[in-house]
């Protein structure tokens, strides 16, 4: 049985970390100082570098320092940013966690910021380490997956066994959320006609079209010269094999960045922003997405590779399931399950699809992940622009 | 099913195959019965065609659409960004760069 630490709006984490975050750029360095001699205790670092205010990025941050794996959080200002750090606060207080803001213009620099927030942090981990757990069930979980390094392995082996995984959870009832609309350019209509009615299926193909338009302006689509490398030939191939990781469940609904699903099922994370083209590409790189499925409540992210990437995150960890079995070979370190067994006939996509379920449990039984073990903290918030989610896109 | 061989098909109604294990050139390939000589090393999970795509005609992989095959590309043959492209955005490669690297 997992057990999590409770939350006062009922959720449940699995972990019970302190946030530290900063509120830009400038306040960065103090931020990770704070941390730093906690990085192997729960103590992680997540902010927002612009000094420009944005809707989006505010309540990103909001979520992530109410998400049921955070226990407290010290917020670190400049002081003059335009960053709305009360409003945060408040948020914060009102989920009855321990919070506090350290100003470094008020607290008189960086010497006695990081004092101050040391001494903080180091008495709320020591609460916060006397915390009980209670049981908790799968279908409290949320877990996301994202595919990163991909290349021509990843969607024969590792995408598709995590989709076992997504449809096993989702059948105990969990809510499951892929993403990345851009990597869905090719497959929408496939997509659309599993949604749970027809409106959804509408809206899911508006926001892969939406991110086709998107990229278009751009210029590049979700594409990076390794996929190519990987035996990737054009986005709508690394599509294909992206999508194999929502599984066969139906399609519950369509959720962006900060949405919690309201209940147990499978998500798409519309994750290309709305409205004209602003702030550039939409997730500049892997990290970018991990945060936001973390926003979306999920306890732990699925991270598919095939060419080989190394990354964890703040605040969630990241099951990393390598589908290259030459690239397993040389990183093997890294990883936390080897998808690539499928290509030589040493395991079946059930098999593998039943261990990355299985370790997804035994993260709120103890267990860690290698990315937390190696202390891999990746996280990275920028400017992005939402409209609310349309009336279709989240049925009854 | 146990698959001897070094490439998958992954759906019935595709026209190139994914290489599962590294072939090297000269390697003789049996593809769907009528034996082929590998025209050049393939590296893992890159593609093959499993018959003539003539230019123009779709590349279907998973039983859909993937891209155009922008030459006429013989059975056997590598199948990737020097004879085919995307239908939606152009594919960026660093291959330029490498020199001779790659």
């Amino acid at each position: 049985m997992m057990q999590g630490y409770l939350r006062s709006d009922g959720r449940k984490g699995i972990r019970n970390i302190v946030a530290v975050g900063y509120l830009v750029e400038c306040a960065h360095h103090v931020a990770r100082e704070i941390a730093m001699p906690h990085r192997e205790e729960d103590v992680h670092v997540i902010g927002f570098p612009g000094c420009y205010p944005n809707d989006y990025a505010q309540r990103m941050m909001d979520r992530l320092c109410t998400h049921p794996n955070v226990g407290a959080v010290l917020l670190v200002s400049l002081g003059c940013e335009s960053f709305n750090k009360y409003g945060l606060e408040r948020a914060v207080r009102a989920t009855g966690r321990p919070v506090k803001t350290i100003t470094i213009q008020a607290t008189g620099g960086t010497r006695s910021s990081i004092a101050e927030g040391r001494a903080w942090v180091a008495e709320q981990r020591a609460a916060l380490d006397e915390m009980q757990t209670v049981p908790m069930d799968e279908s409290e979980l949320v877990v996301g997956t994202v595919c990163g390094g991909s290349d021509g392995t990843s969607g024969i082996t590792g995408n598709p066994a995590a989709g076992r995984a997504f449809d096993r959870l989702v059948a105990a009832g969990a809510a499951c959320i892929f993403e990345e609309t851009g990597e869905l350019i090719g497959c929408e209509h496939i997509m659309a006609s599993r949604a749970i009615n027809p409106a959804l299926g509408q809206e899911l193909e508006a926001s892969v079209a939406k991110a086709a338009r998107y990229y278009a302006t751009l210029g590049y689509g979700s594409f990076a010269a390794g996929n190519a490398d990987g035996g990737l030939s054009t986005i709508e191939e690394k599509s294909m094999g992206a999508y194999a990781k929502s599984g066969s469940s139906p399609l519950s609904g369509m959720i962006k960045p900060g949405d919690v699903p309201p209940k147990g099922g499978l998500y798409l994370l519309d994750v290309v922003p709305d409205g004209e083209v602003r702030f550039g590409f939409p997730n500049i790189n892997d990290n970018a997405e991990i945060a936001e499925l973390i926003a979306c409540g999920a306890h732990a992210v699925y991270f598919v590779t095939g060419r080989g990437s190394v990354v964890g995150s703040a605040v969630s960890p990241v099951i990393k399931i390598c589908a290259n079995p030459e690239t397993y070979r040389r990183m093997a370190d890294d990883m936390d399950v080897d998808a690539g067994r499928i290509l030589d006939g040493r395991a079946t996509l059930d098999q593998v699809g039943q261990e990355i379920y299985d370790l997804t449990l035994s993260l709120g039984q103890g267990k860690r992940t290698r990315s937390e073990d190696l202390c891999h903290q990746e996280f990275i918030l920028t400017y992005k622009s939402f409209e609310p989610l349309g009336p279709s896109c989240l049925p009854h | 099913m146990t698959n001897t061989l070094p490439f998958l098909l992954l759906d019935e109604r595709d026209n190139v195959l994914v290489v599962t294990r590294r072939i090297v050139l000269g390697d003789q390939l049996n593809i769907d019965g009528e034996i082929i000589e590998a025209m050049n090393d393939f590296p893992l999970a890159h593609k093959l065609a499993r018959r003539p795509i003539r230019a123009g005609e779709t590349v279907l992989k998973y039983g859909a659409p993937i891209g155009v095959a922008t030459a006429d590309i013989p059975r056997g043959a590598h199948v990737h960004v020097h004879n085919m492209k995307s239908g939606y955005t152009p594919t960026y490669t660093l291959d330029a760069e490498k020199g001779d690297e790659a």
